[in-house]
């Protein structure tokens, strides 16, 4: 399998990236890491005419913390973010998520942007966005904006970036409870690190007696984008998040998903594995705040 | 179709070469080079068999194109070895523990393993799963596989040798 022709440029600033992009009138392709990319190119899915190699802008690389949130630059690496103090204490289930996300080779390659990018159904990146109300900044030769991952994915492999936009950044809102905090992360694969079938993502706030004062609950992998459980999640504010709180909520969820069906699971075994994952997610993050206490 | 000038690093030797931009870094190392120790599997980034050690880092050469490893410092599997009549400790434990078969895999977990022994010399099973979870093996059904990783971690502790001569790699 060898990818068709295509010209290559490797930019040293996003200026540049974008008006390489604006040049190649929509037939442009942003490569970073590569990992969804190369295999796209090779089986020849995508062809296009120009490849815009953002590696090594300096620019798009990095970590940064304040007290509002997370930046992420789109072309770190995924096993960088992992390895980050600043995320395992302060992100924890973006740390819980990557560590699923491909293998050590992968990660060593792929990037946090490229991900997003992709929009993978299965993604665990753009689940834990999705979750965590992440924001996105996409610049382009005329202007920048900012996207809330809410209106960010449009369904599988498709996003709301235009051609001659690159995806610059992801920032993570943190909450304010953080030492009553707790998160969860849950998935199904065939394989260890293989694409997730159903994944579920959790994050909630407990307060003094147990109850659950604030709560985000995301699936992946079932629906061609990752979607939020706003009825669940409605349903489990204000309980101590015990069995039954959790199962009726659960029906809910399972209630209002609207599941894939492929060769590797039907809508219903997607359905049903989301709900107990779900589950899973939930008492995991509820223990860990509890724990935190 | 554009055609680029590279100039990298590949096991301590330096190289040139004008590539096309869309030839991937392993067809580089097996076609220009004729490093053909690297294998190419299923050449969409899901087998592993064409793992290399980019800038010290374990990857898939065959998910970067050779014009991307301009600069770079590569690690193929005949790098691991301290002379070509001589084998690594790794190689040599994988030699002992039978962790081959048909050996197609066998590049590919070399290069896993050592990135792995490199920076942690008493992995657990389950690190050893992790790392080399990314490579696909049909014959052993890797249980030797880990067997051979732990030996040679255990005789890498044992070693005693100065720090950077512990692999036996002549990668610098």
């Amino acid at each position: 399998m060898k990818a068709a022709e295509f010209e290559y440029a490797r930019p040293g600033t996003v200026e540049e990236a974008c008006r390489l992009l604006d040049g190649a009138a929509g037939d442009g392709k942003i490569i970073a890491g590569g990992q969804t990319l190369v295999p796209l190119l090779v089986m020849r899915l995508t062809r296009p005419s120009l490849v815009v190699d953002i590696n090594r802008i300096a620019a798009l690389q990095g970590i940064a913390a304040s007290e509002a949130g997370i930046a992420i630059k789109a072309a770190t690496r995924q096993a960088d973010v992992l390895a980050d103090a600043v995320i395992q204490h302060r992100l924890p289930l973006l740390a819980k998520g990557l560590r699923l996300v491909g293998h050590p080779q992968t990660r060593n390659r792929g990037t946090i942007g490229g991900s997003l990018a992709n929009a993978d159904p299965a993604a665990e990146i753009c689940l834990i966005a999705r979750t965590l109300d992440a924001e996105i900044t996409a610049r382009s030769s005329q202007a920048t904006r900012r996207i809330a991952m809410r209106d960010f994915c449009a369904g599988a492999m498709t996003t709301a970036l235009a051609a001659e936009e690159c995806l610059t950044e992801v920032r993570f809102p943190l909450w304010r409870d953080a030492s009553r905090i707790g998160t969860g992360f849950n998935e199904m694969s065939v394989r260890q690190s293989d694409f997730a079938l159903v994944a579920a993502a959790c994050q909630l706030v407990l307060d003094h007696d147990g109850v659950c004062r604030r709560i985000a609950l995301g699936i992946g992998g079932a629906e061609a984008s990752p979607v939020r459980a706003a009825a669940a999640e409605k349903r489990l504010t204000g309980t101590r998040l015990e069995a039954g709180d959790i199962d009726k909520a659960m029906g809910e969820l399972q209630a209002t998903l609207s599941p894939l069906s492929d060769v590797h699971a039907s809508a219903d075994y997607r359905r049903r594995v989301a709900g107990a994952l779900a589950a899973r997610a939930i008492a995991e993050a509820r223990d860990e705040a509890k724990a935190a206490a | 179709m554009s055609q680029h000038e590279i100039a990298l690093s590949v096991n301590g030797r330096a190289y040139r070469g004008t590539v096309p931009a869309r030839l991937t870094l392993a067809d580089f190392l097996r076609e220009h080079l004729r490093l053909t120790g690297t294998h190419t599997g299923c050449e969409h980034g899901v087998c592993g068999a064409c793992s290399i050690l980019f800038d010290g880092k374990p990857m898939r050469s065959c998910l970067i194109f050779a014009v991307q490893a301009d600069g770079a410092t590569i690690t193929t599997v005949e790098g691991l070895a301290p002379d070509p009549a001589a084998l690594s400790v790794l190689q040599d434990c994988f030699w002992e523990m039978h962790a081959l078969q048909c050996g197609f895999c066998t590049p590919g977990m070399l290069i896993a393993a050592q990135a792995l022994l490199d920076r942690n010399r008493a992995p657990s099973d389950e690190e050893i799963r992790e790392a080399i979870g990314g490579n696909l093996c049909r014959c052993t059904g890797y249980k030797q596989i880990i067997d051979a990783i732990k030996l040679a971690a255990s005789r890498l502790q044992g070693a005693n040798a100065p720090a950077g001569s512990i692999t036996g790699a002549n990668n610098g």
